[in-house]
């Protein structure tokens, strides 16, 4: 227990200290690199719980693709990140109504199940016991089988939006030689060379 | 204090000598897969290779090892010191961390965790930031451009490789490494009343994936013909222009553990990991390690014999084989392999 306790705190400083680096940075890059180090670290705290699937899918999913968008967009927009911020105390009321709002709901929920534990037992797909069935498995039977077609739309509304995005950004230009592969496996010496017979002295 | 010492100070010091075992020898074995691919490399182009330091050339990866250590390291005026200096570390340790988890024989294993699979694919989708950051904080055109390459073009290949593993994984049913190796000693070659072989693997039952892993495993490690972001033609030696003396032997050591993974990985996803060839007493009598080790320096030999004779791909046709042929290829075989098993009950 006490390792664990350990790591917990390690992973919990970690995690606080290095948020807070990512908005008090004054290089964007430091501020995504920082943001890697806390997805680092949340992932080190899922394990701790017990849950290792959700803390590779954070790696794999935030740190492996999203936050390599982001520095990979950070890296290559020109933007005067300190221009920006110079203006960020005017929002700080409404970060303050959102912070609040959120601890609030983070209270009613985690605090819910100490004051009346009976809401424990009125879960309608309790978590199994680890022993019983690994959590990547539990989670499969929730997302697959009890509520696939929620599953199902969730993934048709993320394809919407995909499809949305393609649309909105795809431009045919005329006039622009593009490479068809097919076309080009396609050619045999009969459509592609042509054998003249050239006599001495005269050229073609 | 006693339980204290028997739950968490033995554990530890026997975690921390295998750790060191595995590193000790995979570092050696690092050294003779680089000096392997550059005699096979030699060897196809007609030339002898490094042949001068100890007999045929076997202690040249260790003379290169004292010169780049010995060397004066530069770090450009302009570059970004912390991050120039911390992008080959992150590079060689996320490509050393991704061996804990890998089964050398049964049993052989640091951390037989559950998710093993998806360990090596999440630290081996981290790669990436070695070299976007060694890229940046060069503050120059080449690394930089190189950099950019390498970040589209690894995330693009992951998304193939993430398919082909779960069709592997719907085979299995499970994400542990040695349960993917153990569940290769029945398949195809049983299923026709043969004895355990190699056609029991998976190589045969998924052909097409392997292909499309092997490949893939090419574009991730950057290897020739995906070497773009480190193309000498274009750009110099792209993301490590900037580098030199221990910090540029840091990234070659971090790329040529990634390959050796990506060597292992084939063998443990296809290649039926330290299974013997055929189910007879005296291959069963070889240590399980030997038929490993065999079977990744094969898949090595192949990524060697691609670096040799395959020309550079240009960047958009990168692009259109990542995306337009892999990715619908491995994506319809996620599903032809789903029904497959369901309709069949093979599935575990």
């Amino acid at each position: 227990m006490g390792l664990q306790a350990l790591f917990f705190y390690l992973f919990a400083f970690v995690a606080v200290a290095s948020a807070f680096m990512v908005i008090a940075s004054r290089n964007p890059v430091y501020s995504v690199l920082f943001l890697i180090l806390t997805f680092f670290n949340s992932a080190g705290l899922f394990l701790l719980t017990g849950a290792e699937f959700l803390a590779m899918i954070l790696l794999v999913v935030y740190v492996g693709a999203v936050a390599v968008l982001f520095l990979f967009v950070v890296m290559m927009l020109d933007i005067d990140f300190a221009e920006l911020r110079s203006g960020a105390l005017e929002y700080a009321p409404v970060g303050a109504l959102i912070g609040l709002i959120l601890a609030a709901e983070l209270v009613i929920v985690v605090g819910g199940s100490t004051f009346s534990p009976e809401i424990a037992s009125n879960i309608s797909m309790p978590i199994p016991p680890v022993a019983q069935r690994e959590n990547t498995a539990a989670l499969g039977d929730v997302l697959y089988t009890h509520y696939v077609y929620f599953f199902q739309i969730a993934g048709l509304v993320l394809l919407v939006a995909m499809i949305g995005a393609i649309v909105l950004t795809l431009r045919h230009k005329p006039h622009i030689k593009r490479q068809n592969i097919s076309q080009q496996v396609a050619r045999t010496p009969e459509t592609a060379v042509e054998v003249v017979k050239v006599k001495p002295g005269q050229g073609i | 204090m006693d339980a204290f010492i028997s739950t968490y100070v033995w554990p530890g010091l026997i975690m921390v000598a295998q750790s060191l075992l595995l590193l000790v020898a995979l570092l050696v074995f690092i050294a003779y897969v680089l000096l392997a691919d550059r005699k096979i490399w030699a060897a196809v182009q007609l030339r002898r290779g490094p042949n001068v330091v100890g007999p045929w050339g076997l202690f040249q990866s260790f003379a290169d090892l004292l010169k780049f250590v010995f060397k004066e390291p530069v770090i450009p005026a302009t570059a970004n010191k912390v991050i120039f200096l911390l992008a080959p570390l992150v590079s060689v340790t996320l490509a050393l961390a991704t061996w804990a988890v890998v089964p050398l024989n049964d049993g052989w294993v640091i951390a037989n965790i559950n998710v093993g699979i998806l360990y090596i694919f999440a630290i081996s989708s981290l790669e990436v930031y070695g070299i976007i950051m060694g890229g940046w904080a060069s503050n120059s055109k080449y690394p930089f451009l190189g950099a950019l390459r390498s970040a589209a073009q690894m995330v693009s290949y992951e998304v193939s490789i993430g398919f082909v593993i779960v069709t592997v994984l719907l085979c299995v049913g499970s994400l542990n490494l040695t349960d993917i190796v153990n569940s290769q000693r029945d398949g195809v070659g049983t299923m026709i009343g043969l004895p355990g072989s190699f056609l029991d693997w998976h190589w045969l039952a998924l052909f097409p994936m392997f292909v499309v892993f092997f490949i893939s495993a090419l574009a991730e490690t950057n290897r020739p013909p995906f070497d773009l972001p480190e193309a000498e033609s274009e750009l110099v030696a792209g993301f490590m222009v900037e580098y030199g003396s221990t910090p540029y032997m840091m990234f070659m050591l971090g790329e040529y553990a990634a390959i050796c993974l990506m060597c292992a990985l084939t063998t443990i996803l296809f290649l039926g990991g330290w299974l013997p060839p055929v189910d007879v007493w005296f291959l069963n009598w070889v240590p399980g390690i030997v038929w490993f080790v065999l079977k990744a320096c094969f898949v090595f030999f192949m990524f060697a014999m691609v670096k040799a004779f395959v020309p550079r791909y240009r960047y958009d046709q990168l692009m259109r084989l990542g995306w337009k042929v892999f990715l619908p290829i491995s994506l319809a075989m996620v599903v032809i392999v789903a029904f497959v098993l369901k309709l069949t009950g093979w599935s575990a």
